[in-house]
């Protein structure tokens, strides 16, 4: 099956190879559902700059479903860092029918990766990798043990962010919200309106129906917010000294 | 049914008074507009007790948070009456941060003669003044006036989401994501924290509070609800913080339904004492529960209200649907319970027969005076003919909130900007 998934490179492989990938396209596999679970959650939580104070409520459920993705997450090794850019683009456009999520944990016992047992981490990587580039397929072998040994240091990055997005709800400096928006690139705000927002109500009752979602053209600014922040915090402490 | 249409603000709550006499309703603009049942007349038998707009004023305007570079929304969050001790009506009405007490009172008398002023107001030269009056009152039209008595501020760092007034009728209280005020109605400089769940780290912060009430009849108690499906039963004799609760409410989780929207869709969005006080009822996304105060470990009841929309929880968690906090009301005799859902549709628990009904509020499908027709969503396979199938709902009209006449049959329900009435019909 991984052998398949990395032949990919050109359509005129086998029957075998083309049910594969019809498999794959059809019904997204659990790993890579969960993973742009885990994509849409962090970027609603940065999201959360807005001109009102964001629901608190809202965030900490957010805040624990990310949690929850993560734990199983590392329990099934397959916890590794992945390009927000490719991470923001690709899943989104898989979004429409990720009812594989709601299912019940006994439905999906059959699909869940098996948790990691030793260093064959490659095995269970792949599956999520059917859709990403093939540059980055060949790569991630190479680095899944780099990813795996750095889990724990990816875990405490990402904690370290959903930290940073509390203790920005709760102290917010003034000046920095609207250095923030100033910052933000325009595409900030159009996921925003799609995720968000209801889809626009001029549509009849089936506009506005779970379907309709349009997947974001842009990749989320998460990395590049993020960073912003900390050069951000720089710039305000400078001009409160002087 | 009378449909009374609002301006293009969102209505945010809808409260009867005690008597059903008043219903009031505030809006994202931070209005609130009150509505009289007319008194029945022999002239007019047919035309039993319609709701007519009594006054209107802007309750909250919007703030700017300085500290924090933040704005404060005016949204009217709750309204909840006063019982009435006199001629007028008082309401509490609350919006992120303030809560005020308003006296709305009604003027039919004016003083005239007055001795230093005009008819109109204006100053006299007190040269022309040769003789002394006493002014008298004379009736006028009447005037129904808002005054704004008490303005309870700066108590609440995160967004208050309940208030709640104490069947002692001194004090109330007052909810928000991580505390819970106590507050006598005569001093607005101060009031007690009884409840504080906000964690030394806020990194640590995994449960907020969701909603809180007073028991109707047991001034020492209340309930509050939470994020995580729980509620909590205090008694404030027990101690000043109430951070131990004598009750803990909570339904043990099914773990082969767990899946990762499982904790969301516990989250509690309301809760009420049924009038007797022996029941609560609390609102989460796909239920609505009764539990008795007598059995911590499980509900009495749960009524499916949209499970149909168990499939579909990741498209909801996309739309944020899912955060949607509804709302649930008890009938005057505790036998109904009633609840929101989608494309205007509300429904109807019946606790005896255990029957339920599913209505729509909605202008094109009911003129006034019509009867409700029953409303169906078809889950899958054939759609019949009147029915609605899933994937047709229209899920930015939603029902969040709705009230119950405390002893008739008379309902207010809130779709959007538009307040529907709804009542018995008479025969």
């Amino acid at each position: 099956m991984f052998a398949r998934g990395l032949k990919r490179k050109s359509a005129e492989d086998g029957e075998d190879v083309e049910g594969g990938l019809a498999g794959a396209q059809a019904m997204p596999s659990y790993s890579l559902q969960r993973q742009s679970l885990l994509d849409m959650s962090l970027v609603k939580l940065q999201l959360c700059h807005m001109l009102v104070e964001p629901n608190l409520c809202r965030s900490v459920l957010i805040a624990n479903t990310v949690r929850q993705i993560q734990e199983e997450m590392a329990q099934d090794g397959t916890w590794r860092v992945v390009a927000p850019q490719a991470a923001g683009r690709a899943p989104l456009d898989r979004l429409v029918s990720t009812d594989i999520l709601c299912r019940s944990v006994r439905e999906q016992e059959g699909e869940r990766p098996a948790p990691d047992a030793g260093d064959g981490h490659t095995p269970d990587l792949v599956p999520g990798l059917a859709t990403v580039p093939s540059a980055q397929a060949l790569r991630n072998p190479q680095s899944s043990l780099w990813e795996v040994d750095s889990s724990r240091e990816n875990r405490g990055g990402f904690q370290k962010s959903l930290d940073q997005i509390f203790e920005t709800l709760e102290n917010k400096t003034s000046g920095s919200v609207e250095e923030l928006f100033a910052d933000v690139d325009s595409s900030y705000y159009d996921l925003d309106a799609v995720l968000t927002g209801m889809v626009g109500s001029t549509q009849s009752g089936h506009g506005s129906g779970l379907q309709a979602f349009s997947p974001a053209t842009a990749a989320p600014p998460s990395s590049s917010c993020r960073s912003d922040l900390g050069e951000l915090d720089h710039a305000v402490e400078i001009l409160v000294e002087t | 049914m009378s449909a009374c249409s609002g301006r293009a603000d969102i209505i945010s709550t809808v409260e009867f008074n005690h008597t059903g006499e008043l219903l009031a309703t505030g809006d994202k603009g931070g209005r609130v507009v009150i509505f009289q049942r007319e008194q029945e007349s022999k002239n007019q038998v047919h035309r039993r007790g319609e709701y007519n707009v009594y006054s209107t004023f802007q309750s909250h305007e919007p703030e700017f948070d300085y500290l924090k570079s933040l704005e404060i929304e005016e949204k009217i969050n709750k309204i909840r009456w006063l019982p009435q001790q006199n001629a007028a009506y008082f309401l509490l009405s609350t919006n992120d941060k303030t809560v005020k007490l308003w006296k709305v009172s009604e003027r039919d008398k004016r003083p005239e003669g007055y001795n230093l002023k005009d008819e109109e107001g204006r100053l006299r030269d007190p040269a022309t003044i040769t003789t002394l009056r006493v002014p008298v009152l004379r009736p006028m039209d009447l005037m129904v006036e808002a005054t704004p008595r008490r303005v309870f501020a700066n108590a609440h760092t995160y967004h208050i989401n309940s208030i709640s007034v104490n069947s002692d009728y001194e004090t109330y209280m007052s909810a928000d994501d991580l505390r819970i005020n106590l507050w006598n109605f005569e001093i607005t400089n101060q009031s007690f924290n009884i409840v504080d769940i906000k964690p030394a780290n806020m990194e640590e912060l995994t449960e907020v509070i969701t909603a809180a009430e007073f028991h109707p009849h047991h001034c020492n108690s209340f309930v509050y609800s939470s994020s995580k499906g729980t509620i909590r039963l205090c008694d404030m004799r027990a101690s000043a913080l109430c951070d131990r609760h004598s009750k803990f409410f909570e339904e043990p989780e099914d773990p082969s339904n767990r899946s990762f929207f499982s904790e969301i869709i516990s989250s509690i969005s309301d809760v009420k004492f049924s009038h007797s006080g022996r029941y609560i009822m609390t609102r989460d996304y796909l239920t609505v529960k009764v539990w008795d105060l007598n059995m911590e470990n499980r509900p009495i009841e749960t009524y499916q209200v949209h499970d149909y929309l168990r499939s579909k929880l990741c498209s909801l968690y996309e739309n944020d649907c899912i955060f949607d906090k509804f709302e649930c009301v008890w009938n005057g005799s505790d036998s109904v319970i009633m609840t929101g859902s989608y494309n205007n549709f509300f429904r109807m628990f019946d606790r005896n027969t255990k029957r339920d009904v599913t209505l729509e509020a909605s202008r094109e499908n009911s003129k006034p005076r019509a009867i409700l027709k029953p409303r169906k969503v078809c889950v899958g396979g054939k759609r019949r003919k009147d029915e609605i199938s899933v994937d047709s709902l229209d899920f930015s009209k939603k029902i969040l909130h709705t009230a119950w006449h405390p002893s008739e049959n008379i309902i207010a329900v809130a779709a959007t900007n538009n307040l529907y009435i709804f009542q018995d019909k008479v025969n």
